[in-house]
């Protein structure tokens, strides 16, 4: 096995994560743009048929496929499921690096660039799941690095592939292109007049699901929602996005819209509403995670609105991942009680804004 | 919001059954939803694992029914998975699988997909022919809808174009 990096120390470091510090187009709005497409190795059986020392054999194959890629695979780091603590691994799943199931398997692994941009997922339900996160919506641009890394690794593994089916995938849902697009929006006052829920039960019908930020879909968990495509049959990669951005637009403006028409007293309880939570974030001695999430997304709010000038956009992105249930414990090298990651939560998030 | 099952408690498990095409809606709050194990919401990794198989199993069941129970039920000649176990997890076990049962294949990916050919990235190395083949079929579908559309210039160029691909094909 090649180079294998225990320590996901430098992973806290969120400076270096490109879709936190840049700022990507309608990044008022959009937070993320993510692709992910679905592979497998032609004549392996598919991860949950595989014995230990196959699926490291899959590992290896894919990390050196990989590696032959000078400029993509530049400072990436290889991370084994098994070499990592549970805190480790539900820190990756909250910097969306890796996916829960990924995550509950030991036999799987991930590549992380050094850029961040680019995660493979090794041995989840796939062999690989290529991902690439942006900032803002750019899922266009997402998907040309995605397959650019696919290229690299078509050149090197034999991938499942058949002429009337497309990319062969462990489960027909993701048959086909194997693509995945996701775009994570900040909703907050389509969220407060109660106007998500209505245009998210149309989106079905438009091939595409809503989540919420770590699948659960809550109102409280910092008003993020990420809409991905269902369909990945009968339809190329181009149309798929373009769908999507095409939703996305629309739900762009209508947030756009609803935040200009607030006026009069609706505006004022609004701009109350986020000095306060910036009042709370900067005082507060403990702070949970899913509270916490409600007052970072209105101080964000409070920033694209123009009601709080003295941060930054990408401030809060870096906020919203303090915030997260694991970042805590890792920052202090410890596990901790519910109290204690309250305390220290609330702590280091005033640090951060007050800095 | 409220939850469809308890009515008290916001609804935050969306999901969208599909079945012979008809749609249902189903908005659950995250206990409701974990009590009829329809989805493990939560990513605790002590948790059970994520049981989206276990919902995809039940969508698969309709496609059950159609083969009764046979003395040997179809299995895959290279990892051996049945029918049967792919209708309870969900999931092939190798590549092979989509040609071994490749008959039952078709109504379920309509159903998942509404289509039942890909259309998109084809992998390099493999390219030349498929490529080529894939590129046809998507002009045809396009000449297809220009004469639908009556619209006869841009259907005589299609035509020349796949005759240029069919000719390509055919020397290669």
């Amino acid at each position: 096995m090649g180079v294998r990096d225990v320590s996901i120390e430098e992973l806290l470091d969120t400076t270096k994560i490109e879709w936190i510090n840049s700022t990507g187009p309608e990044s008022d709005i959009v937070i993320t743009s993510r692709v992910r497409l679905a592979r497998n190795l032609k004549d392996v059986p598919f991860p949950h048929l595989l014995s230990r020392t196959q699926a490291e054999e899959v590992i290896d194959s894919v990390y050196r496929a990989f590696l032959t890629n000078p400029v993509l695979s530049k400072d990436a780091r290889l991370y084994l499921m098994k070499d990592l603590s549970d805190t480790e691994k539900n820190l990756l799943v909250e910097m969306h690096f890796i996916s829960p199931d990924l995550a509950r398997d030991d036999r799987g692994a991930v590549i992380i660039s050094g850029d961040r941009r680019i995660s493979i997922m090794i041995n989840e339900e796939d062999h690989l799941r290529i991902q690439c996160i942006f900032s803002g919506l750019d899922p266009q641009g997402a998907y040309e690095l995605a397959s650019r890394v696919d290229d690299v690794l078509e050149e090197q593994l034999d991938f499942a592939f058949d002429e009337r089916l497309g990319y062969l995938t462990a489960c027909p849902t993701n048959v086909g292109t194997g693509i995945r697009v996701s775009v994570m929006m900040h909703l907050p006052v389509l969220t407060m007049l109660k106007q998500v829920d209505r245009m998210f039960s149309t989106m079905a019908q438009l091939g595409l699901v809503v989540r919420g930020l770590y699948g659960e879909g809550t109102e409280s968990w910092g008003n993020l929602y990420q809409i991905s495509n269902q369909i990945t049959l009968g339809k190329s990669e181009e149309d798929i996005i373009q769908n999507l951005l095409s939703v996305a637009g629309q739900i762009i403006s209508s947030e756009r819209q609803a935040r200009r028409n607030l006026k009069g007293e609706d505006r004022l309880r609004l701009e109350d509403r986020i000095s306060r939570s910036y009042g709370i974030l900067t005082n507060s001695k403990l702070l949970s995670t899913q509270e916490a999430m409600g007052y970072i997304s209105d101080v964000r709010l409070g920033v694209d609105m123009g009601i709080i000038k003295n941060l930054k956009p990408e401030e809060i992105n870096n906020l919203f991942i303090t915030a997260g249930p694991s970042y805590i414990q890792e920052v202090f090298k410890k596990t901790m009680t519910p109290l204690e990651r309250d305390l220290n939560r609330a702590n280091l998030l005033r640090q951060k804004l007050l800095r | 919001m409220m939850c469809d099952e308890c009515k008290k408690r916001p609804a935050t498990v969306h999901i969208t059954k599909i079945i012979n095409g008809e749609k249902t809606l189903l908005h659950l709050c995250e206990q409701c939803a974990r009590e009829k194990s329809i989805f493990d919401v939560s990513f605790n990794l002590e948790g059970e694992p994520f049981s989206m198989q276990k919902f995809l199993a039940g969508f698969f069941e309709p496609f059950m029914r159609e083969f009764p129970e046979k003395s040997q039920p179809l299995s895959c000649d290279r990892c051996g998975l049945t029918f049967p176990r792919f209708s309870q997890i969900g999931r092939f076990g190798c590549s092979h699988c989509y040609e071994a049962f490749k008959g039952q294949l078709d109504p379920m990916l309509r159903r998942l997909h509404g289509k039942t050919y890909h259309v998109g990235k084809v992998p390099k190395r493999r390219g030349g022919k498929i490529r080529i083949k894939s590129e046809i079929e998507r002009l045809k579908r396009e000449l297809q809808e220009a004469v639908n559309a009556e619209e006869y210039e841009r259907a005589a160029v299609l035509r020349d174009k796949i005759r240029e691909l069919e000719q390509k094909l055919g020397r290669s």
